[in-house]
């Protein structure tokens, strides 16, 4: 009942988005011409998605290891040990097109997606994070698809039941249209029983679990088969949907699967499918694989060979099971209501078939169609350095007072209360800090130890300095980290940028990387996990270069993690790495003057680790009663945020007698951090800085309803509340709202 | 046989939904459009020996589950 | 007092209140998966936790409420047993006729998780009693459904009883505005049976049950269901 498959044609391998040297490299490893369905396996396996062609050769150049990385890249997830037996599981992953396409679901289902690779390793999620970027505020799509996302975050994790408990959400032109969805998640296993892809054993059956198989997310160029069908009358989906309850029952059942010792190898299905699921299963084992997809439980009828190898389905699985534990592995499935179904075994042949109705469909060497994919070095050009601007070129457009308050309350420093607050961060019991600190803080069990979690980047610097941009943004998730008191242990990374075909954009590409590579050797925070995203561009502009860094850490003692809210009246407040200086490509060059000009700020990766490993130091033994990064806004934005925060003021005195420069206040210099201390504390916590080399100045004491900056008149909390939380649901509830 | 079970809220509750849609279609400078009330379609494909047997059960279902009968009406159609 | 919470597939905060019950009572309770049909011997207390059950497809906790164990919950309840239901579980109690009224879309439609605070209305009951008449308390709210709605002579039947367990309310237990998160009638969080043995509440209790994460406002509920 399938319908013969089509002649293979330039045009029909060009619609597989395979490039004529690809095919050619294909037809030569198989001794002949390939199959439709053959054809379609093959694209998937060596697109940019699956393959990292363009990307391989320079991601070899992270560093990956460290005496407590379980796992680095290559599997499902990292994992890394955590003490106490424990091994903490976690990736970043982009679903940026389809939450461009359909916002809700595009979400969601890129919440699913990553939280399946986490509890495919045999880890219980325990969090959830993103980090997104939307278009300019003022673009006519830009606030649908806030909501749609947002919405659809929320849609899949809340009824998941996985805490989401932070983020980073900001807005830029160059994002108007290809929108950044990425999300994190982060789970717990025993750091003995962590399950992998790789298939053992010949003759094993392999297991489709979960949902069943229907036409959702099959690529563009099905779209080109459609042709060669007679009954094409329905339109096919190529949107994925998601069915977070699904998933919430796979996890369990997965996880009582895993229990019952009948797990040899389990794989996602994720982008490709069962595909890339059955290949990578039986390529890490050095198996062959055959299917039989007439097993393959369908939700729609009249699937073809091409059409079930290509499906992106949501919440599947494939296992490989010990035989003898096949039916106790059945009936956990059934007991969950899931599909359950042998659909092929391993062989020893180091082949892939794949079978439909009796027919081969596609007879392919296994262990070639990841090894022999492509791999580029593609041509690159380094970013040209920008100019060094000087603080005292910068003539400020207003008060030091008046900038503050159009800071906090610009679309990328202003609350994401709107946001966060459709997220539930608090379910599980366990969420010591949500969102809006410097990282949270999600408490292992009963305690006392805890992860901190947070995702940055700085997307202007890499667009200005893709090495110094690569760099800040591993320091800055490393900081963020130490602010809360943990000990910063690894990193995930997405790593989303333009057409790697243009030289401009691999080297916006290769600078990052290499940026980040030297951040995270220098600060002893590996990768250990991670997703390439290219080709994130429209109408030949490419998005603004955005590696994101999901970052771990480990906290000994949640009691003891610091926040970043002031606490009480008539404590020290204390700058940690000197004074601010550096305004190029800062939010106030951009917000304020209207500029985004310059060399970003440098990151001295030594200070970085020195003013980190001081403050780290600090906050284990208690001495901090507040702590906060200084990041976006530089000084000034990080005064107000911990005075809103702990809705208790500040008076700062230090800087000039007669007021503080703009540079001072609003500088984004790196590695530094605002930390309030007892009064009785402040002279000690001077004189060991200076002992260790550390720059450390008093600038003030908390106390009062205002915050009041050098020289300005005081701003009032209440006034300082209201610029930093109404942007955002004034924006969302704007004129041309429309629904999610 | 092939039954249509249509679900709608009552007259009177109040349908967040409903409003959000309206406004949403006015906004969309969709002229003419009065008010907004959503609802639900359920495509069944029943087995019954009569045109009224299948009623009686389609009936039986949204009495027992398809509607919440404090706030929603349905109706059932047999094509 | 024994307790026994019911996973319903799609259930997720299962965990949550179990661990409540287990900091109260010092007894972690039995979890009972939705297709049994007997509570265990000598139970006290059903719990119905949050979540969504069945994915709250069709409509929040109507596919719950016809599950088989809920033949043995509703007879529980027809005794006088004492039945919970938080979140999800209240949705699942109204669905199941064990409460009256009905959840709907919070008024913004949007889901919402916050810390909330809500005032004492009664604390004569087993399950409020370790509560002070009008104190107001801080908890958590996680819901996108909680949007209390029912028909003037029930909302006046629940009033006048005194069958409103808990409303909405600022930090200073001013009702009404902002304070109330979803548009629910009169501010209404939760609600007790005419016996007041059964107990529905949007907010969870069960999330506040510790210094370290918001306080500790929600134990006077399982302390009173402890003393109970």
């Amino acid at each position: 009942m399938s319908a013969a498959e089509p002649e293979i044609t330039d045009a029909l391998v060009a619609s597989h988005g395979l490039k004529p040297d690809e095919y050619a490299r294909f037809v030569a490893l198989l001794g002949r011409t390939p199959s439709f369905t053959e054809l379609g396996i093959v694209s998937a396996m060596w697109n940019e998605h699956c393959s990292y062609k363009s990307s391989r050769i320079h991601l070899r150049k992270l560093p990956t290891s460290a005496p407590w990385v379980i796992q680095g890249p290559g599997e499902n997830a990292g994992v890394i040990d955590i003490g106490d037996g424990l091994a903490c599981v976690f990736k970043m992953e982009s679903h940026n097109h389809p939450s461009f396409i359909e916002p809700y679901q595009g979400a969601g289902t890129g919440v699913g997606g990553i939280l399946r690779d986490v509890f495919t390793m045999g880890a219980r999620p325990v969090a959830c994070l993103n980090f997104l970027r939307f278009g300019a505020p003022d673009h006519p799509k830009t606030r649908h698809l806030v909501a749609g996302v947002v919405a659809g975050i929320g849609g899949y994790g809340n009824s998941f039941g996985v805490p989401t408990v932070g983020g980073s959400v900001g807005f830029h032109k160059r994002y108007d249209g290809n929108i950044l969805v990425n999300a994190m998640a982060v789970g717990i296993a025993r750091a003995d029983e962590i399950f992998y892809a790789k298939a053992t054993g010949v003759g094993n059956p392999i297991v489709y679990l979960g949902s069943k198989t229907g036409r959702d997310g099959i690529h563009g160029a099905t779209m080109a088969s459609a042709a060669f069908e007679a009954d094409a009358e329905e339109k096919r989906p190529t949107v994925q949907v998601g069915d977070p309850f699904a998933e919430k029952l796979l996890l369990e059942a997965c996880l009582e699967l895993m229990a019952s010792g009948a797990v040899i190898a389990i794989q996602d299905m994720g982008a490709a499918g069962l595909t890339s699921s059955a290949v990578e299963m039986g390529a890490k084992g050095d198996l062959g694989i055959e299917l039989d997809l007439d097993a393959v439980p369908c939700r729609e009828t009249g699937m073809t060979a091409y059409e079930m190898m290509l499906s992106e389905s949501q919440e599947r699985m494939l296992m490989v099971l010990h035989p003898e534990k096949a039916a106790i592995a059945e009936a956990i499935f059934r007991k969950w209501g899931l599909d359950f179904a042998a659909i092929g075994k391993t062989t020893d042949d180091l082949r892939f078939v794949v079978k439909r109705h009796g027919k081969v469909m596609a007879d392919l060497p296994i262990k070639e169609l990841g090894d022999q994919a492509p791999a580029y070095d593609r041509p690159w050009i380094a970013t040209p350095k920008q100019p060094i601007l000087s603080a005292p070129d910068i003539a400020p457009p207003m008060s030091n007072h008046d900038a503050l308050l159009k800071l906090v309350a610009s679309p990328d420093l202003c609350s994401k209360r709107w946001v966060y607050e459709q997220y539930d961060s608090l379910i599980l019991g366990n969420t010591i800090e949500g969102p809006g600190g410097d990282a949270a803080v999600v408490r292992l069990g009963d305690g006392p130890k805890g992860l901190a979690l947070t995702t940055d980047a700085t997307p202007r610097y890499c667009e200005a300095d893709p090495v110094e941009g690569g760099k800040q943004a591993v320091a800055e998730a490393w900081r963020n980290l130490i602010a809360v008191g943990a000990r910063p242990l690894a990193l995930t990374d997405n790593l989303n940028f333009g057409n790697p075909e243009k030289p401009e954009a691999m080297g916006q590409f290769v600078g990052c990387l290499a940026g980040i590579g030297e951040a995270a050797r220098a600060l002893d925070f590996p990768i250990v996990s991670g997703n390439v995203s290219l080709y994130n561009e429209t109408m030949g502009a490419g998005i603004l270069p955005t590696p994101a860094i999901g970052g771990v850490g480990l906290v000994d003692d949640v009691a003891k993690a610091a926040t970043i809210a002031f606490k009480s009246a008539g404590e020290a407040v204390l700058l940690v790495g000197g004074a601010g200086t550096w305004l190029g490509r800062s939010a106030y060059l951009e917000t304020i003057c209207g500029r985004e000009e310059g060399a970003p700020p440098p990151v001295d990766l030594v200070a970085e680790r020195r003013n980190g490993q001081f403050v780290f130091a600090l906050i284990r033994a208690g001495r901090l009663t507040a702590v906060h990064d200084i990041s976006d806004g530089g000084l000034a934005v990080a005064l107000a945020e911990m005075a809103v925060a702990g809705r208790l003021g500040a008076h700062i005195d230090a800087g000039a007698p007669d007021g503080a420069g703009h540079d001072f206040l609003f500088g984004e210099d790196q590695g530094r951090y605002v930390v309030a201390a007892q009064a009785a504390q402040a002279a000690a916590i001077v004189d060991e800085a200076k002992a260790a080399g550390v720059a450390v100045q008093r600038l003030g004491t908390t106390g009062g309803d205002a915050l009041t900056l050098p020289g300005e008149a005081p701003i009032l909390l209440a006034d300082l509340a209201t610029a930093f939380e109404s942007w955002l649901p004034a924006f969302m509830a704007g004129p041309q709202r429309e629904i999610a | 046989m092939k039954a249509r079970v249509i679900v709608t809220l009552k007259g009177g509750v109040l349908d967040p939904q409903g409003k959000a849609i309206e406004g949403a279609l006015k906004s969309l400078g969709v002229d003419g459009v009065a008010s907004v009330r959503q609802g639900k379609v359920f495509d069944i494909e029943i087995e019954a020996a009569d045109r009224e047997a299948a009623q009686h059960r389609l009936s039986a279902a949204c009495e027992k589950l398809l509607t919440n009968t404090i706030v929603e009406n349905y109706s059932v159609e047999i094509a | 007092m024994r307790a026994a919470v019911i996973l319903f597939p799609g259930s997720n905060r299962e965990g949550d209140v179990a661990r409540a019950l287990h900091q109260a009572s010092g007894v972690r309770p039995p979890i009972l998966r939705h297709d049994e049909v007997d509570l265990p011997a000598r139970t006290d207390l059903v719990v119905l936790p949050g979540g969504f059950a069945y994915g709250d497809y069709l409509r929040c906790g109507a596919i719950a409420a016809r599950a088989p164990i809920m033949d043995a919950v509703r007879a529980h309840a027809r005794r006088g047993g004492l039945v919970l239901g938080v979140c999800n579980g209240f949705q699942v109690l109204c669905e199941a006729g064990l409460l009256p009224g009905i959840l709907m879309r919070n008024a913004d439609l949007r889901f919402i998780c916050r810390m909330q605070h809500l005032r004492v209305e009664n604390n004569r009951t087993r399950y409020s009693n370790a509560y002070a008449l009008g104190q107001v308390v801080k908890v958590a709210i996680a819901h996108g459904e909680g949007n209390y709605v029912a028909d003037s002579a029930t909302i006046e039947r629940l009033e006048d009883a005194g069958r409103v367990a808990f409303r909405y309310c600022d930090a200073a237990g001013k009702v009404g505005g902002l304070a109330n998160p979803n548009g629910s009638t009169h501010d209404i969080a939760g609600i007790y049976s005419e016996g007041f043995n059964v107990l529905g509440l949007m907010p969870h209790p069960e999330n506040l049950i510790d210094p370290l994460i918001g306080g500790v406002d929600g134990r006077g509920l399982f302390a009173s269901l402890m003393a109970a």
